[in-house]
């Protein structure tokens, strides 16, 4: 268990809780402003709450050794980039940097994230010649390298057209049901009804609803963080978010 | 080892004795042999090959950690700010008087950049913010800066205002071994914490926020790219003036012949800095001119920065 216990930090967050379970995907939504970066930056152990704790299997993360910390939680930033115009293979290694586990066993961890994300055709390429979905997953298999058992995003899906979106979300979902736990900030609330397990909706710093998708995200929810007129409809799994025009 | 390090390893093992010939007084190994020729050799030309190979060395290493610590290409080790506050500390030597002058222009430049380290560990060290230290080196440098031009403004009299501005010009005229031992150890320590300072420079490449998730201690990175950083070009100014260039050109040149990565520039980078600044001050050896020697930091000037036009030029082709 990953969890969050009444944490703060000055302006972004304020007593949140939540517990992150392995071999689901939970989508923490919310406005812009709402925390949810921050929230995923605490649960990473990124950035330390000014009050209460954040413990993984009830210990707190901040007690645990970096490279420990490193190789249980990944962390895939929002709109990560690269500083260098490295190869696909080259990104996706740095993923195995806390590990110090020998060249073999990091090449065999690096082949497994690349044709997880179907990326071996890819490999010698330089990410500048790599689309936005691409580099996307290149991202996610960077991230994949590090075999962690906890995996956060950050909107992972800014800026992927719905082909890419969907692929991603797909990868993302058979990680979670292969038991991994994957926790992704995203803005996309539809995304998040038809794949999420478990959503958690963040407004002004706090916990405003943490359920399953169709409660988390139901009418009046939406009406009140996001001050929308809105109903869900279609069949389960494949849920759109309808919007009345606002008078 | 890899192809890039094993040839320019070649290079400089080639061009290190064939350095050593060229000069005022060519030594031909075939013709008569030059009176004191082993004098030469071993007190004038030795030591200063030696000591050409030790700074190109360090700045090169130096250059490509400071460009893979900014994920920057144009990062250079002279903005962290040491740079000037070490030539500021050897500027003020020169007031201390001729007679007392030479034993402590290194020790006052030493003193200019642990000065220098101190400061940025004070304003940076504690939060290890990229962005923060960045600004307080340029600061730094600017201070270092407008001090050095006061410093040169009072200065006590026409020749020492020469002496300083020619020797803020860089130079390794009439270098010695006692500046071998002086500069060796200083930036064989810091290429120690260059390179330990590797792996965490590789995890910046995917940004702060993903180098500390992949367990970069942020503080202990800026401490050891300080105390590198601060070693080689500390210690290299104490002996040798301001040498520019070199770190900003090298890294540069060799990135496109490695995986790109900065652990990976780091070693390539060396070996090419320390072959850049050997031929360059043969060049500055035989160059004739009428008032001695050219002058080192110009001769890269006037080589680097014509190059890197070219090279500016030659991409923004290929970007259009």
């Amino acid at each position: 268990m990953l969890e969050a216990r009444d944490i703060h930090l000055a302006g972004r967050l304020a007593g949140v809780s939540a517990c992150i379970a392995p071999g689901q995907l939970t989508a923490i939504c919310g406005p812009n402003g709402a925390g949810k970066s921050t929230l995923l930056a605490a649960l990473a152990g990124l950035v330390a709450p000014q009050d209460g704790k954040v413990l993984l299997h009830d210990q707190p993360l901040a007690a645990l050794p970096r490279q420990v910390r490193a190789r249980t939680l990944g962390y895939l930033p929002q709109q990560a980039s690269v500083a260098w115009d490295l190869s696909v293979r080259t990104l996706v290694a740095l993923g195995r940097l806390p590990y110090a586990s020998g060249a073999a066993e990091d090449a065999r961890a690096v082949a497994t994230a690349l044709s997880t994300m179907m990326l071996e055709e890819l490999a010698e390429r330089p990410v500048s010649t790599l689309s936005g979905g691409e580099l996307a997953r290149a991202h996610l298999a960077r991230v994949l390298a590090g075999e962690p058992r906890w995996i956060l995003a950050d909107e992972p899906l800014a800026g992927l057209d719905l082909a890419h979106q969907t692929s991603l979300l797909a990868h993302l979902r058979d990680l979670a049901d292969g038991g991994q736990a994957v926790v992704l900030v995203m803005h996309d609330l539809a995304a998040a009804m038809n794949w999420a397990d478990r959503v958690i909706v963040l407004h002004c710093g706090r916990v405003v609803a943490d359920d399953a998708p169709d409660v988390a995200l139901a009418g009046d929810v939406l009406a009140a963080v996001w001050q929308v007129k809105a109903e869900w409809m279609g069949q389960p799994g494949a849920r759109a978010l309808g919007l009345r025009r606002q008078t | 080892m890899n192809r890039v390090v094993l040839i320019l390893a070649g290079l400089l093992t080639v061009a290190m004795p064939l350095s050593l010939l060229a000069g005022q007084v060519w030594l031909d190994p075939f013709a008569t042999p030059v009176p004191q020729a082993g004098v030469i050799l071993l007190e004038l030309r030795l030591p200063r090959a030696a000591l050409a190979l030790v700074l190109g060395g360090g700045l090169g290493a130096a250059g490509a950690a400071m460009q893979g610590y900014l994920r920057n290409p144009l990062a250079d080790p002279g903005l962290f700010g040491i740079a000037p506050m070490a030539a500021l500390g050897a500027v003020l030597s020169f007031h201390a008087g001729y007679q007392a002058q030479a034993v402590l222009l290194p020790l006052f430049a030493l003193l200019g950049g642990a000065a220098g380290m101190a400061l940025l560990a004070l304003i940076a060290g504690k939060a290890g913010g990229i962005t923060l230290f960045t600004l307080a080196g340029m600061m730094l440098a600017s201070l270092a800066g407008a001090l050095t031009s006061l410093a040169i403004s009072l200065s006590p009299n026409p020749f020492a205002l020469s002496e300083i501005v020619t020797w803020l010009m860089g130079a390794l005229e009439n270098r010695g071994w006692p500046d071998v031992w002086l500069a060796l150890p200083a930036t064989a320590a810091g290429l120690l914490l260059l390179h330990r300072a590797a792996r965490a420079l590789d995890a910046l490449s995917l940004g702060e926020a993903a180098a500390i998730s992949l367990g970069v201690d942020p503080v202990r990175l800026l401490w050891l790219m300080i105390g590198g950083v601060g070693l080689i070009v500390g210690s290299g100014v104490a002996v040798a003036g301001v040498i520019g260039f070199v770190g900003l050109m090298v890294p540069h040149l060799l990135r496109p012949f490695t995986s790109k990565l900065p652990s990976a520039t780091l070693v390539p980078s060396a070996l090419a800095g320390a072959l850049l600044l050997l031929l360059a001050d043969c060049l500055c050896r035989i160059a004739p001119l009428a008032s001695g020697e050219l002058r080192l930091g110009v001769a890269l000037s006037l080589i680097g920065a014509p190059f890197f036009l070219y090279l500016l030029l030659r991409l923004r082709r290929e970007l259009v």
